[in-house]
């Protein structure tokens, strides 16, 4: 089966096209229904006591006041949670040498970063439970924190986990051809030192759970704000010691994720074991202090790095030292090793050089842990490489453009494997860069920055080619070890009207999930668009799959979704052929009606067809299949990831007495190879340039010395408005993916992966005449002014 | 009615939601959202941070556009309270509502409806409004998904068809 993408005018050709999302009007109408919005009766609500303290002993806890709070039905310590669920170490077999403490949902013995939960109480009404929790008196006994990095493994500094021998979570060192030789004979080498924030998702929707366990069933329902229904569903069988099958995760409306939401958290934990306790529903929903202080961080790395180049410009070395902090525990199950491990993954990856080293050294801290945040490690990846091909061109005086046209890898070299073993299927550097110079009028905007120089005005422009890993196989997840599957299912049925519905292991949390994978159900099985109705997020009623993650939900679920589709549409001819007397490879389905292949003549509606089967399956044969539902499966096997590519610009105004970035423009050029839906794609590249524009010039977690978090609230921790947000041009080329029919590969990250360098390149491109250089994120007033010796 | 220190910590309001009539006795530390999530069953308006900060619960107080999470209940004896469910029945929204969708101006939809309202009220003098001020003027609501561009496209949209399409000022 092919489908001849290249022809708009095909029948039923809905891949391709802007199709409106079937769950929008329902949100606009204030008719979601998010986590907080379901009501079940006997439902209890749960209020943590969190730890004051970055490190501490537990020394005693007195409940009796709490539980004496009109209201409050129980209150449970650590000890009472760990009756229910087992702890958790996170750690994986191919991330070696990777190591953690079991974690339990409740702080045992010690609290370990500000912010994590000790006691549990449980009450009538979430005002009641917070009432009770500001009783518990918890008596502790504080001991020393770990809060920086580079001196976390000193001889000196105390052990957060004192078992594990050092503060040291994961080492990794990967070296490719001769680097010392190679640095050692360059024409220039370059060095910097770069630091990205400690920042956090700010989901709008907070983290949320209803667990509702039925001990007549022996069943465990949990309605969860959650990006991995189905690796949730394994986890909670097996830390509550239950069968998966008698755990069912249900997803509905989730409110902003970002990756935030796909990870196990202990207050979700102990929620969960609360409802099994008591064998009632239980609802937590974090508060906004509560998000700040537990929800993960991520990006909280300090790198130093050197870049060697020929007298032409060419890299000839990458040598890249990568520091991260992610608190007291690896994340559970994805372990906070995979972020510095991306960062090794991914530097220089748009370019064709020789030698290459990188390390990354992942330590524990007293702070919030860690772990994968959308782009995971890219943004680090993309400001390390692209900061030092900026400064290398600097070095040399030529355009940043001209060095990156000596360097990307050329469009025709593919398939490659990068000096970091990725293996590249097909990208498109170079003409994704000549479409960004059109886009943005590269020179127009050279010879308005100089004329503005001339006024005094220092603007900027700043480039950013960058990578993006999607599409993960088992190599990810799946060969370490951890239950989160790389496959993904789904079925599609025809019910007796000739609507179709189509049930999927990937989830919808804004992204357009539902509205991609109708438009795909519609052209595969020839159905008007909205005749596919699109079931997601219930382990109980969708195929199993791993959910939405790592920009997969379009290249894994969508082929299984198209698969399906036109197994369907199989198995729908199949039956018409026979009724209509004729071979089904002469007739086809377009628009819902069975037709002649060749003239297009309809021959029969699809509701007629389906009135037969249901209802007078008599009158067909007794031996012809009339399987209406067909189910498929998608894993991709000839890649451990599909590689996109793109490049980023950014145009800016640095403020030189206040230190303001006023943001002008900003542009994305990209390859997802096949876009499904223009305008979704387009809105996740905007969305995605602004989360990280965020990281580049406002946010970041701000700890003091004794691993308290300073700004968890929305009026100190600042993320992008709308009024500093600038208009954002998105360009594309596709290039897709032969692994599958639909060729689509994933385009939740690029936005977030190139738009930090970007910034970066264009701040020290308005800097460079007043001789000034920043490299710490986020790139705020006072560092830019710092920069250029302003006082 | 249980007094602390001779403040009674309930209180009885009367007022009208979306229009109808409702009587109630509140806590006096209830805020509106959770006195029309919790009591009244309307789950449109959210609770985001609860500091008046991300304009999630984002509603309008007899004509003004409030935070609902800074709004006790108990202030709002004889007011007329407006919700994203009620709006949608009037038909008020109807063309922003419907701009958002074409326009894909929100994808999880979190923070849309207090977005509405911001976008009504930017809307409601009539003239047509420059993106900067439009920019300006929902810059109290927190947008994690969208980037804005695709909010502030749409709610230009709206602002030039109501104008028949005029021009934006500059």
């Amino acid at each position: 089966m092919t489908i001849n993408f290249g022809n708009p005018d095909r029948p039923n050709s809905y891949i391709g096209r802007t199709v409106p999302r079937p769950n929008a009007r329902r949100l606009v109408e204030g008719r979601g229904r998010y986590v907080d919005d379901i009501v079940l009766p006997r439902m209890l609500h749960v209020a943590f006591v969190r730890s004051p303290h970055g490190h501490a002993r537990i020394l005693a806890i007195d409940t009796g006041a709490a539980s004496a709070v009109p209201g409050v039905r129980r209150v449970f310590t650590g000890a009472d949670i760990a009756e229910f669920c087992s702890p958790w170490v996170a750690v994986l077999a191919h991330l070696k040498g990777l190591k953690s403490a079991p974690q339990h949902p409740l702080a045992m013995e010690r609290a370990t970063w500000t912010g994590e939960a000790v006691v549990a109480v449980v009450a009538d009404t979430r005002a009641a439970a917070e009432d009770g929790a500001a009783l518990v008196e918890v008596e502790y006994e504080t001991l020393p924190v770990v809060t920086d990095i580079r001196t976390a493994l000193d001889e000196t500094t105390p052990l957060i986990h004192s078992e594990l021998g050092d503060n040291l979570a994961f080492r990794r060192l990967h070296e490719h051809g001769e680097v010392d030789a190679v640095f050692a004979g360059a024409h220039t080498v370059v060095e910097a030192s770069f630091k990205t924030a400690r920042h956090t998702g700010v989901c709008v929707e907070p983290r949320s759970i209803l667990a509702d366990y039925n001990p007549a069933e022996g069943q465990m329902t949990v309605y969860h704000s959650t990006q991995a229904p189905h690796m949730m569903q394994s986890v909670i069988a097996q830390h509550l010691d239950m069968p998966e099958g008698r755990v069912r995760v249900i997803c509905g409306d989730v409110g902003g994720s970002y990756g935030i939401k796909v990870h196990v958290y202990p207050d979700e934990m102990a929620t969960v074991a609360i409802s099994r306790a008591m064998g009632r529903p239980v609802k937590f929903i974090a508060d906004r202090i509560e998000s700040f202080a537990t929800d993960i961080h991520a990006r909280d790395h300090e790198i130093d790095a050197r870049i060697a180049v020929d007298g032409d410009g060419r890299i000839l070395g990458i040598d890249v030292d990568d520091w991260t902090g992610i608190g007291p525990y690896s994340v559970y199950p994805r372990t906070s090793a995979i972020e510095g491990n991306q960062v090794v993954n991914l530097c220089g990856g748009p370019y064709d050089f020789a030698a290459y080293r990188a390390r990354t050294t992942v330590v524990l801290q007293n702070k919030a842990p860690t772990c994968q945040y959308r782009a995971v490690g890219h943004p680090i990846a993309v400001a390390i490489t692209e900061g030092l091909v900026d400064f290398a061109a600097e070095a040399l005086g030529l355009d940043p453009v001209e060095m990156r046209r000596r360097n990307l890898i050329r469009d025709d070299a593919y398939p490659c494997t990068s000096p970091a073993n990725m293996r590249f299927e097909g990208l498109s550097h170079h003409a994704s860069l000549t479409k960004l110079l059109e886009l943005m009028d590269y020179d127009g905007l050279r010879a308005e920055q100089a004329a503005l120089r001339e006024k005094g005005i220092h603007r900027g422009i700043g480039i950013a080619s960058f990578i993006e890993l999607t599409n993960p196989s088992p190599f990810m997840y799946g060969i370490g070890g951890a239950r989160i599957s790389a496959q993904d299912g789904c079925t599609v049925r025809m019910d007796p009207d000739g609507s179709v519905v189509a049930m999927s292991g990937v989830t919808e949390q804004g992204q357009g999930t539902e509205a991609m994978l109708s438009q795909i159900v519609a052209e595969a099985v020839g159905v008007p668009v909205t005749r596919v109705k699109v079931v997601t997020g219930d382990t109980q009623t969708t195929p199993y799959g791993g959910g939405t993650w790592a920009s997969r939900g379009a290249g894994i679920g969508g082929e299984a979704a198209l698969q399906a589709g036109l197994a369907l549409k199989d198995s729908i001819l199949t039956v018409a052929g026979s009724m209509l007397q004729c071979a089904p490879d002469g007739l086809d389905i377009v628009d819902g009606q069975v037709c002649d292949k060749a003239g297009g003549e309809a021959r029969m509606p699809l509701e007629e067809l389906g009135r037969i089967v249901y209802f007078r399956g008599d009158t067909l044969p007794k031996d012809l299949p009339r399987e209406l539902v067909q189910t498929r499966h998608f894993i991709t096997s000839d890649y451990p990831f599909a590689f996109t590519n793109g490049v980023q610009a950014s145009y800016l105004e640095v403020d030189t007495e206040t230190g303001f970035v006023k943001l002008l423009k900003h542009w994305c050029v990209e390859d997802c190879g096949r876009v499904i839906n223009p305008q979704l794609v387009d809105e996740q590249i905007r969305g995605g340039i602004v989360q990280g524009l965020g990281g580049a010039l406002f946010e970041e977690c701000h700890y003091d010395e004794d691993g308290q978090l300073l700004n968890a609230n929305m009026a100190d921790y600042l993320v992008p408005m709308a009024a500093e947000m600038p208009d954002m041009v998105i360009g594309h080329v596709e290039t897709p993916t032969q692994e599958s029919l639909l060729g689509a590969k994933g385009a939740g990250e690029a936005g977030t992966a190139g738009a930090p360098a970007a910034v970066m390149n264009a701040v020290n491109d308005a800097l460079r005449p007043l001789g000034g250089r920043v490299t710490q994120m986020p790139f705020t007033p006072a560092r830019i002014l710092a920069s250029i010796g302003v006082e | 009615m249980s007094d602390i220190a001779g403040f009674p910590t309930k209180v009885d309001i009367s007022l009208t939601v979306n229009g109808e009539r409702v009587e109630a006795r509140v806590d006096v530390a209830r805020h509106l959202v959770d006195f029309l999530r919790l009591d009244l069953g309307l789950s449109g308006s959210h609770a985001g941070c609860e500091h008046g900060v991300c304009g999630a619960c984002t509603l309008q107080v007899n004509g003004e556009v409030v935070r609902g999470c800074l709004t006790l209940a108990a202030q709002l004896d004889g007011a007329e309270v407006w919700t994203v469910e009620g709006l949608t029945d009037t038909g008020s929204l109807a063309d922003l509502q419907a701009a958002f969708v074409s326009r894909n101006a929100l994808q999880c939809g979190f923070c849309t409806p207090g977005m509405l309202f911001a976008a009504a009220d930017v809307l409601a003098s009539g003239k047509v409004p420059s993106r900067a001020e439009i920019r300006e003027h929902i810059s109290g609501n927190y947008c994690r998904c969208t980037g804005y561009e695709a909010v502030v496209d749409a709610i230009e949209t709206v602002a030039r068809s109501r104008a028949g399409g005029g021009e934006a000022s500059a």
